[in-house]
């Protein structure tokens, strides 16, 4: 009896479709955001988190109907990023049917951001998602934006300490040096990070060996999201759980209802 | 057709109310989202939403009389389901504010004693006795998400537990009060048959 490490595959979005790894799977619309998300969710999805990568304002609109539609036939937990910059923002996207947001860029202009969130939703809905990569600074990670294009001049673990305790409910951290490289995540940082913050930790970026996701487990990673190796078709949700299982952690495995 | 059960969402300010109604409406009953005295305590069935801060939730609770409804429909009977710091709110009180519960159930709530908090995520469910909502649903897992919970419940109460860090009380129930620590509307199939068996009985 313990809680199950959760998977959870990323959607990119932009403008209402969804814009990477559209032809693995046999859809009737190709590109739907929410038929993506219920597949997901019967493949064993433990959550869906959407990254919106619209540039436009009326392509957020789009987001928010996405999400409507996702959330009237999808029952699991779901997270949206990218984007969001406000208080309202935040309250719209919940509205619309986010349970958790998560916030990147907007928390590092605006620290003061964060302790609004929480005050106002809980720290139940703030994911603070963290790209970051190797650098010259005091733990030798420092945090990026525009997705590892630019530093912030952040320290990665100043930057997680100082956030963490205005209270955040999750911490994503990406790998940007590995981030689409397969190469396996970058366990010394989840190490290092889950050193100093006892809040959950999501690892992502440079998953590509199916034992890469146990490794990340070993490191201190709670739990594990992904995009490319879904998008592609690498890996099934229910091979990453298989091997899970295999070295020893414990998965949510597929309802038993009516199968008697 | 059979005609469909109406029951209430109490909107007092608290959460994602939203995904409550959508999942009740899942399952075949008419919701209305209401902070209306009258309507909420007449309706079928009460369903007590709640994320957040204790304290906050009481007191957002007693501005909208929440306080008052859940003890007159609990003392006469008529169905209602609490969901997460809405089942919290049923207790006497909570480690994580001065602000007392509805003590309904006489124990007290506390963090959980876990390394990592919040804790989020889905976990097993094991009945200590037979509970309604969990008819027909056998060592499922449930989603998660918070830091406080009762560690135990005294009197005459079904109850059922799941482990994080320690035993803490998952669901129970109490005449036609029942109230559930996780989010069944969050909790896919398994969450929605638990809403099912809930409709069974209003």
């Amino acid at each position: 009896m313990s809680l199950a490490t959760r998977i959870i595959p990323c959607l990119d979005v932009a403008n209402g479709r969804v814009v990477k790894g559209i032809n693995f799977i046999d859809l009737k619309e190709a590109g739907d955001p929410v038929e993506m998300a219920a597949i997901y969710a019967r493949e064993g999805a433990d959550e869906i988190t959407f990254l919106d990568i619209t540039a436009s304002a009326e392509g957020r609109g789009t987001t928010l109907e996405v999400l409507r539609r996702t959330a009237e036939q999808v029952f699991i937990p779901l997270t949206v990023g990218g984007g969001i910059s406000s208080v309202e923002d935040v309250n719209q996207l919940l509205r619309a049917g986010a349970d958790k947001i998560s916030l990147n860029t907007a928390a590092i202009r605006n620290p003061r951001l964060i302790s609004e969130i929480v005050d106002r939703f809980g720290t139940q809905v703030l994911v603070l998602s963290v790209d970051a990569r190797r650098a010259r600074t005091k733990s030798g990670f420092e945090v990026t934006t525009h997705g590892g294009r630019e530093s912030a001049g952040l320290d990665a673990l100043d930057w997680i300490e100082s956030a963490t305790s205005r209270g955040v409910g999750e911490i994503l951290l990406n790998s940007m040096d590995r981030d689409g490289t397969r190469s396996g995540y970058d366990l010394e940082m989840i190490r290092r990070v889950r050193e100093i913050c006892d809040t959950p930790l999501i690892a992502s970026g440079g998953a590509g060996d199916i034992q890469d996701f146990a490794r990340a487990l070993a490191d201190g990673a709670d739990a594990l999201l992904a995009a490319s190796v879904f998008h592609f078709g690498i890996y099934r949700i229910s091979q990453i759980k298989d091997a899970l299982k295999g070295a020893g952690y414990v998965v949510r495995e597929s309802s038993k209802l009516g199968k008697n | 057709m059979k005609e469909r059960n109406a029951i209430s969402i109490l909107d007092y300010g608290s959460g994602n109310i939203r995904s409550a109604q959508r999942a009740l409406e899942r399952v075949g009953l008419e919701v209305e989202v209401t902070s209306d005295f009258e309507r909420a305590l007449e309706s079928s069935g009460l369903v007590v939403p709640g994320v957040g801060a204790f304290g906050s939730c009481m007191s957002q609770l007693r501005a909208v009389r929440g306080d008052e409804v859940i003890r007159a429909r609990f003392e006469s009977d008529r169905p209602i389901l609490g969901i997460c710091v809405g089942m919290q709110v049923l207790f006497a009180g909570s480690e994580e504010s001065k602000e007392e519960g509805l003590a309904i159930l006489p124990n007290k709530v506390n963090k959980l004693a876990a390394p990592i908090l919040p804790h989020i995520g889905w976990n097993e469910v094991t009945e200590v006795a037979p509970l309604q909502l969990l008819k027909g649903i056998n060592a499922e897992r449930f989603y998660f998400v918070h830091s406080y919970a009762a560690r135990e419940v005294s009197g005459d109460v079904k109850t059922a537990i799941a482990n994080y860090g320690e035993d803490f009380i998952a669901a129970v129930e109490l005449g036609s009060l029942s109230a559930v620590q996780f989010h069944p509307e969050k909790s896919g199939d398994v969450g929605l048959q638990l809403l099912k068996n809930w409709a069974e009985v209003l």
